[in-house]
């Protein structure tokens, strides 16, 4: 933990830096007559950004939060295991949403979560894959008329037929 | 006595079969997309339009206050369910509605917010049908100055609000406030920040994006994690006799925010621009400042469910007003009655009150009678919403990721902020893990588009003075208020460091 | 969620089950309808009024639904446009800043020519407005006042490059005067900034400035269309006070780039049909807005035109 603070910090000062960076593009000057320029608001926001960090790296010198103290891993095997399988999980869903649509990637993923992660019986498993995407399409194509992407070309034929259901 | 009279009228058509009918319907929908994270009334009311062709206009504008009342309601539902807010107007409901459903007690949270949002929403019509046109006159006179005065002022009450470690409370609020530059300078109309280049950007970071990616993945996958998996189910039962209980609870330890955020929920939502999220914000802190117990207050406390979402309740209400009286619309949810009003031939205005008293009054009669039955439908889904959080687990789980993933793409249809989300999402786990506050950077979010514009149009209008935040009449004391309140936690920061040099 | 999925398939039937129209093409999904700017001021109203009409009429088999993109002076909505990756359910509805923020911002690389002409709804003059209480009557006390006020004089609009903007800033050059500009967030905000006297004066669209007209709490000194405006008896135009100045904001729907001809095609005949519809045409009327309807190939000429025009414009500045 102690470690991981103040590389915390570290990073996000590096990103303050960074979006100090991008607002002086917009000019952070004060102008007599007109008042702050565009960048003015988010450099000085980012510079009180970076002040901030300088003291989180200030108390951990000092060790005065629970954190700079502690000598625990940031995530031990077990916490590395679940960012890996339960984060890693979520990225997959995603990444395939382009690739199978949304509502093919949700069933994928209730798939791996239910029956890999949280080893359920088939019999709560292949109902929840089936008909929570189910019931979203209707849910959200039909009653709020907001179109998900529908992936690659191959999925064509079902949506022809679900758009058919709810038009 | 004519206003009366006329208000009676609107009730007495509320509650005609059909259009008492729509009422239920439309609560029971709006509760749901209210409920759903990433959708919020303003979708409900969108799928509304095609409707009001269907049905009389009278019939419409019904339908469309249930579905905007059910929805309100519905944004604590999944604030206190899921940990995620619905929509930034409960974000503050989360700080102790959250902790209630952990220690098992979400019938309880879910009660005090029913109560909270009923007693708020009714307050806010009595003053709305007393005090309308006057305040109408008070709203025009809240120029740029008046409404960054009330942003400080918002600020500043959640200082207080964040962990006990002030620099991170800090960088937070910063954080938020630099997220919400990205996109295009409103003043100049140039783009700004585009991080890493990315065209992405340029359609501006959206509260949900931040709020999904916080609450819906960093908060969960930091839940799932630091409980090694063996999270406490919440066993409340499903009881008439328990939801009778927890009302009681909900008078005797809520009634104090309910009334604060009533009244300051109305006041601030009258303002245009202003809108619900500060108000609930500021009913939140207001209500911690006053408790005997404020050291309660973020562990699971009824008034800090019950001040929020009265406040939240009362504002939206109050913002119907410079909707209709400055054409001004204060939210999305506005702007499409907005639309609506000119479809049916009306124009907003401060004629409008005189000129069509019968749909002004009519509409508020029909918020009065949706306001009830969105009690009544809400209370009587807790025990769905609580048979929800009895599944295990790793049911659950899977579920809010998903509806974190469909709801924010749902809210701005682009994959972009869905990539957003997950880096979000992480980098959220791991400052959570540092016990980094993250509210405040949300919150920021929402307030920092208010006011940074307000800041430099007022600039503007003075010629760079500053000095102008203090010589207008109304900014002047709303100003000092809000240093003051900034001030007050970095006195108390500084004493306890000096005496702890003296030890 | 059973109750939601059959009350989902209700409204489908009863809305949305529509007679097609003749073309060919129809929509598979929802459409796209993008705003090019915020909720409530003129160009809002409209796109909410035309889905509305097509509801009404049973014009589609999918519904338009309103998508508010007006952030950096409508850069937002042109990105949007062109990077839609469904361009033929994807639609625009333009104002000016169609032509302005791709001159004034060349880094967004927008190039309106490759954008997909429908169909010209009509052109929305503009007025200059002062509050009541201020006790200006004419364009000529307007203009001492602001000489009087020696750089002080605050007006508002909707943004630097925005319509209205371009209007003050042809009023600064022609009549050597100076004024502070205050940007805000949509038509709406800026006529209400007036009423409540934190601004001096705006240009605004009859239809953004109407409830406070109406209610004696703005007026109207000069209009800037090509003569006098019916609504508005006795009110000069400003082209009798010797200057060759007229500026109309345009009500256009575009098509995103890649737009199909079919797809094209489609949108040509639903927009034709709102457009003759009695109530466009009483919208037209109450609103102070003049017809000027052009098939795709007289747009095209016309957005070259319209930035050569505003290319001079905003070099003059």
């Amino acid at each position: 933990m102690r470690v991981g603070e103040i590389v915390t910090a570290g990073i996000l000062a590096l990103l303050s830096i960074y979006m100090m960076y991008k607002a002086s593009a917009n000019g952070i000057g004060y102008t007599t007559g007109t008042g702050p320029q565009g960048g003015f608001w988010p450099f000085w926001l980012a510079t009180g950004m970076l002040i901030s960090t300088g003291f989180i790296a200030l108390n951990w010198v000092r060790r005065a939060t629970p954190q700079s103290r502690s000598e625990e891993p940031v995530l031990d095997r077990f916490g590395v295991k679940t960012l890996l399988l339960v984060g890693g999980g979520i990225i997959g869903f995603v990444a395939l949403i382009d690739i199978v649509s949304m509502y093919g990637a949700i069933a994928i993923f209730l798939l791996y979560y239910l029956k890999l992660l949280g080893q359920h019986s088939w019999r709560l498993t292949v109902p929840m894959v089936v008909l929570f995407p189910l019931g979203l399409f209707f849910f959200f194509e039909g009653l709020m008329q907001i179109s998900m992407p529908t992936g690659l070309s191959f999925t064509d034929p079902v949506y022809n037929v679900l758009y058919d259901i709810i038009y | 006595m004519e206003i009366l009279s006329l208000l009676g009228d609107g009730m007495l058509v509320a509650i005609q079969p059909l259009n008492l009918l729509l009422i239920l319907v439309g609560v029971t929908v709006g509760l749901f997309i209210g409920a759903m994270p990433g959708l919020g009334s303003v979708n409900g009311v969108a799928i509304l339009l095609p409707v009001t062709f269907l049905v009389p206009p009278g019939s419409a504008i019904i339908f469309l206050a249930a579905i905007y009342y059910g929805a309100m309601y519905g944004g604590a539902i999944s604030s206190i369910t899921l940990g995620i807010p619905g929509a930034s107007t409960a974000v503050a409901t989360t700080f102790d509605g959250r902790p209630l459903a952990l220690m098992g007690k979400a019938r309880l949270a879910l009660v005090a917010a029913a109560i909270g949002s009923f007693v708020g929403g009714t307050v806010s019509n009595i003053l709305f049908t007393a005090f309308a046109p006057i305040l109408a006159a008070v709203a025009l006179s809240f120029g740029p100055p008046e409404i960054f005065a009330l942003m400080l002022l918002a600020f500043a009450t959640f200082v207080g609000l964040g962990g006990d470690d002030i620099a991170k409370t800090v960088f937070s609020i910063c954080f938020g406030l630099v997220l919400a530059t990205v996109g295009f300078d409103q003043i100049s109309g140039a783009p700004r920040l585009l991080l890493f280049d990315l065209t992405g950007f340029l359609g501006g970071i959206s509260f949900l994006v931040l709020a999904i990616g916080v609450y819906g993945i960093g908060e969960m996958l930091w839940t799932i994690e630091s409980t090694r998996g063996e999270i406490s189910k919440t066993d409340a039962d499903i009881s008439v006799k328990g939801v009778i209980e927890d009302m009681g609870e909900t008078v005797r330890k809520g009634w104090k925010g309910t009334a604060i955020g009533s009244f300051l929920g109305f006041f601030v939502g009258v303002l245009p621009a202003a809108g619900a999220t500060p108000a609930s914000l500021m009913s939140y802190a207001v209500t911690k400042m006053v408790s005997k117990r404020p050291d309660e207050f973020g562990k699971g406390h009824v008034g800090g469910v019950t001040a929020p979402e009265a406040g939240n309740n009362s504002a939206s209400t109050g913002s119907m007003l410079p909707m209709l009286t400055l054409g001004i619309p204060g939210s999305p949810t506005t702007a499409i009655l907005l639309g609506g009003m000119v479809i049916w031939g009306l124009t907003p205005g401060p004629r409008l009150f005189v000129d069509q008293p019968d749909f002004v009054w009519g509409l508020i009669g029909s918020f009065y009678v949706s306001n009830f039955f969105a009690l009544l439908v809400n209370l009587s889904f807790i025990p769905l919403f609580i048979w929800m959080l009895r599944m295990p687990f790793t049911v659950l789980a899977p579920v809010i990721f998903v509806l974190s993933v469909v709801g924010g793409y749902a809210a701005m249809q682009d994959m972009f902020d869905i990539w957003l989300i997950l880096v979000f999402g992480f980098g959220a786990f791991f400052l959570r893990k540092f016990d980094y506050p993250l509210a405040p950077a949300v919150l920021a979010i929402v307030l920092g588009p208010i006011a940074e514009p307000t800041l430099r149009q007022s600039l503007l209008m003075s010629s760079g003075d500053p000095s102008i935040f203090f010589t207008r009449p109304i900014s002047m004391p709303i100003m000092v208020v809000a240093i003051i309140l900034i001030l007050l936690p970095a006195l108390k920061y500084l004493r306890p460091r000096r005496s702890s040099v003296a030890e | 969620m059973n109750m939601l999925k059959t009350l989902a398939i209700g409204i489908a039937a009863l809305g949305l089950s529509a007679p097609a129209a003749m073309a060919e093409w129809q929509p598979r999904k929802p459409i796209d309808f993008v705003i090019m700017a915020g909720p409530g001021g003129g160009a809002d109203r409209i796109a909410r009024f035309i889905q509305s009409v097509a509801e009404k009429k049973n014009m589609m088999s999918r519904p338009l639904i309103p998508n508010n993109k007006g952030g950096g002076s409508g850069a937002e909505s042109l990105i949007w446009l062109n990077t839609a990756n469904d361009p033929d359910h994807t639609i625009l509805v333009t104002l000016n800043s169609f032509f302005t923020t791709p001159i004034r911002q060349p880094d967004l690389g927008i190039d309106i020519q490759t954008f997909t002409p429908i169909a010209m709804m009509g052109v929305d003059p503009f007025a200059l407005w002062v509050h009541t209480d201020s006790g200006i009557e004419t364009f000529e006390q307007w203009l001492e006042a602001v000489k009087a006020a020696d750089g002080e004089y605050i007006t508002g609009g909707t943004g630097t490059g925005q319509e209205d903007s371009i209007v003050f800033a042809y009023l600064d050059n022609a009549f050597d005067l100076k004024t502070k500009y205050i940007p805000f967030d949509g038509g709406g905000a800026v006529a209400a900034a007036l009423a409540g006297k934190q601004i001096m004066a705006t240009v605004n669209n009859p239809s953004e400035a109407r409830g406070f007209h109406e209610s004696g709490d703005v007026r109207p000194i000069l209009v800037f269309s090509d003569e006098q405006m019916d609504i508005y008896p006795g009110v000069p135009a400003l082209k009798e006070k010797g200057h060759d100045f007229s500026y109309y904001n345009q009500r256009a729907i575009v098509g995103a780039p890649g737009m199909s001809d079919e797809a094209a095609a489609f949108y040509v005949n639903l927009f034709t049909e709102v457009f003759n519809t009695e109530e466009w045409q009483n919208y037209l009327k109450t609103e102070a807005m003049s017809a000027l309807w052009m098939n795709p190939e007289e747009q095209r000429a016309y957005w070259n035109l319209q930035m050569q025009v505003h290319k001079e414009l905003l070099a003059g500045k």
